[in-house]
């Protein structure tokens, strides 16, 4: 198996404080990644890092054997590098379809068209269509994002990713603030990706984790503290220590 | 019926019966009011520049308080351009357009590398520099007097600039018409939407790509454009201009009209400086001292009961008249 996405010796230090330090992590071709780790362990700041919104202080980032440390967001984008946000980060007055439109259109490339009117595109609106279906929110399409349940807003922040036709998808703790039955939903809705996308999901839900992941990263103080199977990060002491020390099961 | 013209991917451009209401009202007033003509051109004159405003701040979310620059700066170089090499009013708007979009071009390269209170600040600023400009350069702009008496030779060689207004009015109404469907254009284009995504979450907006920056520049620079086809209108109806058009004042009360009639919803731009124009007129007359109490009685009580402006408070008269269930 090779490696789509790849850190090597990856550093971010704010100042004094190190929330990054030396993570060497691969990500595998059609992987099914979790990278878990207690509250303030950096795991945002790294997914940040991987799409270039934050610039590293050392090391890089390689995606698909190319160096795209210095690349800005919308090129890595270009690359096939998608992600969520942890918080709703959605075109909140815009209906269900616009949100996820926006970014097939980025993508076809005619989003900056300005002379005929965007519903003449049925291509957009076709595959955004499409993906809403799959997604089972298809009835909601017109609907503005405002308007809609939390959880099924959590679902639009996934389809607007996948409206990217993403090689790798960062899902940045997709089922957070969502009740019970409804991760459930979500996370149906992540089983049923395409397995050509290799995954990464930051989530604090450990059964939700333990449930999708075929391997699991510990992140702990910006560093790498173990990696391995669901299984062996089950049986692995330090990891109890971490996670029982802090009060969580 | 006012509410706003559904745009996107699964929205519908057509043009919807109502839209045909400002132009049958102008027409209206060209044949029964004609002692309102100039008065209307004016209002005509301000609409255009209410929709470049609307463009950027309603549907873009820049919140500007320096569009006069562009509006000023039109409206000088229309003047300089007809009082130096000819008074063609085709020919002049072209300069008016293309000196106020390369203004725009220039400025919004630099200010829309910030946000918030330091775009506005920004803007302030470059408002404060053209006008001072246009005061200190007196050769060209004739500083504090203005540029007076300035020519205006038939429009295309056939149509005269008559002394009731009427080719006046008639012509800022068909240049209006033409913004009126550049705006509407690209508010309803992939454009368009991609505008709105950058003013609804530009975060989100470069995590899929999308060229946030030169996006807004663009908007940008549109209505700039705009804003010096509506100064060069105003000289070239009015045969003057002076720094009046590049005022603080100016910016600022454009924006209470737009605000006035209902941000981001395009006919919000025309109802706005028509209510306020004319408003400004009669009480003006009644009461010379005090009217602009009334004006800002009456935006305070939009402002505060009426999000969406006048516009929005009949959107929502209409919904109750129709009853609960849609």
């Amino acid at each position: 198996m090779s490696a789509v996405l790849e850190t090597r010796a990856l550093c971010k230090s704010f100042g004094a404080l190190t929330v990054a330090d030396q993570i060497e992590f691969r990500l595998e071709e059609g992987a099914r990644h979790a990278l878990i780790g207690p509250n303030g362990a950096g795991k945002t700041t790294f997914i940040n890092m991987l799409t270039g919104r934050l610039a590293p202080t050392s090391g890089s980032v390689v995606l698909g054997g190319e160096d795209i440390t210095r690349l800005a967001q919308a090129a890595r984008v270009k690359r096939g590098l998608g992600r969520t946000f942890q918080i709703n980060t959605l075109f909140r007055d815009l209906t269900v379809l616009d949100n996820v439109g926006l970014g097939i259109a980025e993508r076809l490339g005619v989003a900056g068209r300005m002379w005929r009117p965007a519903s003449a595109y049925r291509s957009v609106r076709n595959e955004a269509m499409a993906l809403l279906e799959s997604l089972g929110i298809a009835a909601d399409a017109a609907a503005r994002v405002v308007d809609l349940p939390y959880g099924k807003q959590r679902l639009v922040e996934i389809a607007i990713a996948l409206g990217l036709r993403p090689k790798v998808l960062l899902l940045d703790e997709p089922a957070a603030g969502v009740p019970k039955v409804e991760s459930e939903r979500i996370l149906e809705v992540l089983d049923r990706l395409p397995a050509e996308i290799a995954i990464l999901i930051i989530e604090h839900d450990m059964d939700l984790v333990f449930r999708f992941a075929k391997r699991i990263t510990v992140l702990v103080q910006g560093q790498v503290l173990v990696e391995g199977t669901p299984d062996e990060i089950a049986a692995d002491r330090r990891v109890h220590e971490v996670y029982l020390g802090e009060g969580h099961a | 019926m006012f509410e706003p013209a559904s745009i996107g991917y699964s929205g519908s451009a057509r043009l919807r019966p109502v839209e045909a209401l400002p132009w049958v009202l102008a027409v209206l007033v060209y044949f029964f009011a004609p002692n309102y003509l100039a008065l209307g051109a004016y209002v005509v004159i301000i609409i255009l520049f209410a929709l470049s405003l609307d463009l950027i701040l309603g549907y873009g979310g820049i919140v500007t308080l320096g569009h006069s620059a562009y509006f000023g700066f039109g409206a000088y170089a229309a003047g300089v351009f007809a009082v130096r090499v000819t008074g063609d009013p085709l020919l002049g708007l072209a300069v008016a357009a293309v000196a106020a979009g390369l203004l725009g071009l220039a400025t919004g390269a630099v200010i829309l590398r910030t946000h918030g209170l330091a775009l506005l600040m920004l803007t302030l600023a470059i408002t404060s520099i053209v006008f001072e400009v246009a005061n200190k350069w007196t050769d060209v702009t004739g500083g504090a007097d203005g540029l007076h008496s300035v020519p205006i030779q038939p429009i295309l060689g056939l149509f005269r600039f008559d002394m009731f207004g009427k080719t006046a009015f008639l012509y800022c109404l068909i240049v209006l018409a033409a913004g009126w469907w550049l705006v509407r254009t690209i508010v309803h284009s992939p454009f368009g939407v991609s505008l709105a995504g950058t003013r609804e979450n530009d975060v989100r907006m470069h995590a899929i790509g999308a060229p946030v920056y030169r996006r807004r520049l663009q908007a940008y620079t549109i209505s700039a454009m705009l804003a010096g086809i509506a100064g060069g209108l105003l000289t070239q109806t009015t045969q003057f201009v002076g720094l009046s058009v590049l005022g603080f004042e100016r910016s600022g009360e454009l924006l209470v009209m737009l605000v006035l009639g209902g941000v981001r919803r395009i006919y919000g731009a025309f109802v706005g400086p028509l209510v306020f124009i004319v408003a400004q007129d009669y009480l003006a007359k009644q009461s010379p001292e005090y009217w602009t109490l009334g004006i800002g009685v009456l935006l305070i009580f939009i402002v505060m009961f009426a999000r969406g402006g006048l516009l929005g408070l009949l959107d929502r008269a209409r919904a109750k008249l129709k009853g609960p269930g849609r």
